[in-house]
């Protein structure tokens, strides 16, 4: 039995979602029922109750090895619509400050018989290195890992962009930023590929560009208003503070300057583009007050559909232990 | 493989839903239950519910409950992507529900569907009607109103399709899906 791995870490032998740690690897038509099931959430906070006992009795631990209240309450409060019970750990903060391994952390935390661990850790791979030796019925999910991939992140844009637009195969999408640094960036790329848009494009300075963007199947534009000429969607990225010590950039004033976006850039865009950001929002830096207020923003959404995916993310793991149950041969 | 026999069509199924009706109207007049709400269960419930609700001439839409995350075998068989939003578009606090299904058999279902009105309001009441009632109950849930009670070995299942047109078959050897 130990040897029948199956091929992708994230599928269970049915095919199913077992661990979210990636975009990368997963079809359209299980990133479609993601999106689907998520629907089906989003509909649950216009009623008195808001919560479902899907998944009651379960365990959730946030796993947070890099500080981010933002995500980990969004995290937290989909397990609690859910009726999972929730346990916060912020690592960076105990234990592993203390000398402890990333498996004693695990280990101890299993033995606190959790069925899910929501992982963000700063390494890249850490949430894939924690899939691999978790206990087999325990699921894990990652809430961002280093520069590579922050996948729900991802999947909510992509609820967002489908709230809007319907269907996925006509629509340019411009990211502009630092892509360079962003897993979100990353995750956004290969869902959009993967569903089948017709452009994706990545707008930004040489510097905060990636060098293999073509192979990642992306066009590259370095002028604000030639990327987002004719675009149906606008995804701005946060930039790190941190860049510019890097002398990666000017200042922040030059930035906005050359990438910030204003409505009067914006006019380049479809008339009904929307305009996006995982957020926290730099205001007038990455883009213009009127911008993220304006008619054309959508980044509030994206917090509350963020909920809903997680959700969908959530119960659709879960069930990869359904089907460890009925292999058990107990099914009814 | 399993076969299946043709049990009654659209028309028949029409029929039986009218007398149910008219049973329906009594047992609320019978009982005082005034303004009934009534509510059907998605997908067969919620045919036999529209049914009703026409017959019974009420102007209000009827509510719809999915209960796919109300269920207590969620670990066995897991979430539904194609799970539909549950919709009641009247406020639940103090009416007299009719909850409607089409096949009554373990109860399970009605228990989730119960918890789930629960979960909008606190009615005044609830009446179940079922277009079928059959054996094989696992929980003390018994419906108020009934279309039929076929005699039913424990290896069928009996399943409304529609809905239109509705038809109801039954299916003989081990349950598919589910």
């Amino acid at each position: 039995m130990a040897s029948l791995r199956p091929p992708n870490l994230q599928l269970n032998e049915h095919g199913r979602l077992r661990h979210f740690l990636t975009i990368d690897g997963l079809g359209r038509e299980l990133l479609t029922q993601i999106l689907d099931t998520a629907e089906s959430f989003a509909a649950l906070p216009g009623r008195p109750v808001k919560k479902v006992p899907l998944l009651r009795g379960r365990i959730i631990t946030n796993l947070f090895f890099e500080n981010s209240t933002r995500t980990r309450t969004t995290f937290e409060l989909a397990a609690k619509l859910l009726s999972a019970d929730v346990i916060n750990f912020n690592i960076g903060t105990s234990a592993t400050s203390k000398g402890e391994t990333l498996l004693d952390t695990l280990r101890n935390i299993e033995a606190m018989h959790s069925d899910m661990f929501v992982v963000r850790h700063g390494q890249s791979g850490a949430a894939h290195f924690i899939a691999e030796h978790a206990a087999p019925r325990v699921s894990v999910i990652n809430a961002g890992d280093g520069r590579h991939a922050h996948p729900t992140q991802a999947m909510l844009d992509m609820f967002t962009i489908r709230k809007h637009k319907g269907d996925f195969t006509p629509l340019r999408v411009a990211i502009v930023g630092d892509v360079l640094h962003s897993r979100v960036a990353r995750s956004q790329i290969l869902a959009l590929n993967t569903l089948g848009v017709t452009e994706v494009r990545v707008v930004g300075p040489r510097t905060l560009l990636p060098s293999e963007a073509r192979v990642l199947g992306v066009h590259v534009f370095h002028d604000l208003e030639d990327g987002v000429r004719d675009v149906d969607v606008v995804i701005m990225l946060r930039l790190q503070n941190e860049r510019m010590d890097g002398a990666l950039l000017p200042n922040e004033h030059e930035y906005f300057r050359l990438y910030g976006l204003t409505d009067e850039r914006l006019e380049a865009a479809k008339p009904d583009a929307i305009v996006m950001h995982p957020g926290p929002i730099n205001r007038g830096i990455e883009m213009d007050s009127a911008v993220a207020d304006g008619p054309r923003s959508v980044i509030l959404q994206q917090v509350s559909y963020g909920i809903a995916v997680r959700m969908a993310v959530m119960s659709m793991a879960m069930q990869s232990q359904a089907d460890l149950h009925s292999d058990g041969g107990d099914a009814p | 493989m399993t076969d299946s026999t043709p049990f009654m069509g659209h028309d028949a199924i029409l029929d039986l839903i009218a007398g149910m009706a008219d049973v329906l109207r009594r047992h609320l007049d019978a009982r005082g239950l005034a303004d009934p709400a009534i509510i059907g269960i998605h997908t067969g419930g919620a045919w036999v519910a529209d049914a009703l609700n026409h017959r019974l001439g009420l102007d209000q839409p009827t509510g719809l409950l999915d209960i796919s995350f109300y269920r207590d075998d969620f670990t066995q068989i897991g979430v539904n992507p194609q799970v539909r939003p549950s919709k009641i578009d009247f406020d639940i606090d103090g009416r007299n529900i009719v909850l409607v299904d089409d096949v009554l058999q373990t109860g399970r279902t009605i228990r989730a569907a119960m918890n789930e009105i629960f979960d909008f309001g606190r009615p005044q009441s609830i009446t179940l009607v079922t277009l079928i009632e059959r054996s094989g109950r696992e929980l003390p849930i018994q419906p108020d109103v009934i279309g039929l009670s076929p005699p039913l070995t424990d290896g069928d299942h009996i399943k409304l399709d529609g809905p239109d047109p509705l038809r109801l078959e039954i299916f003989h050897g081990p349950r598919a899906g589910r």
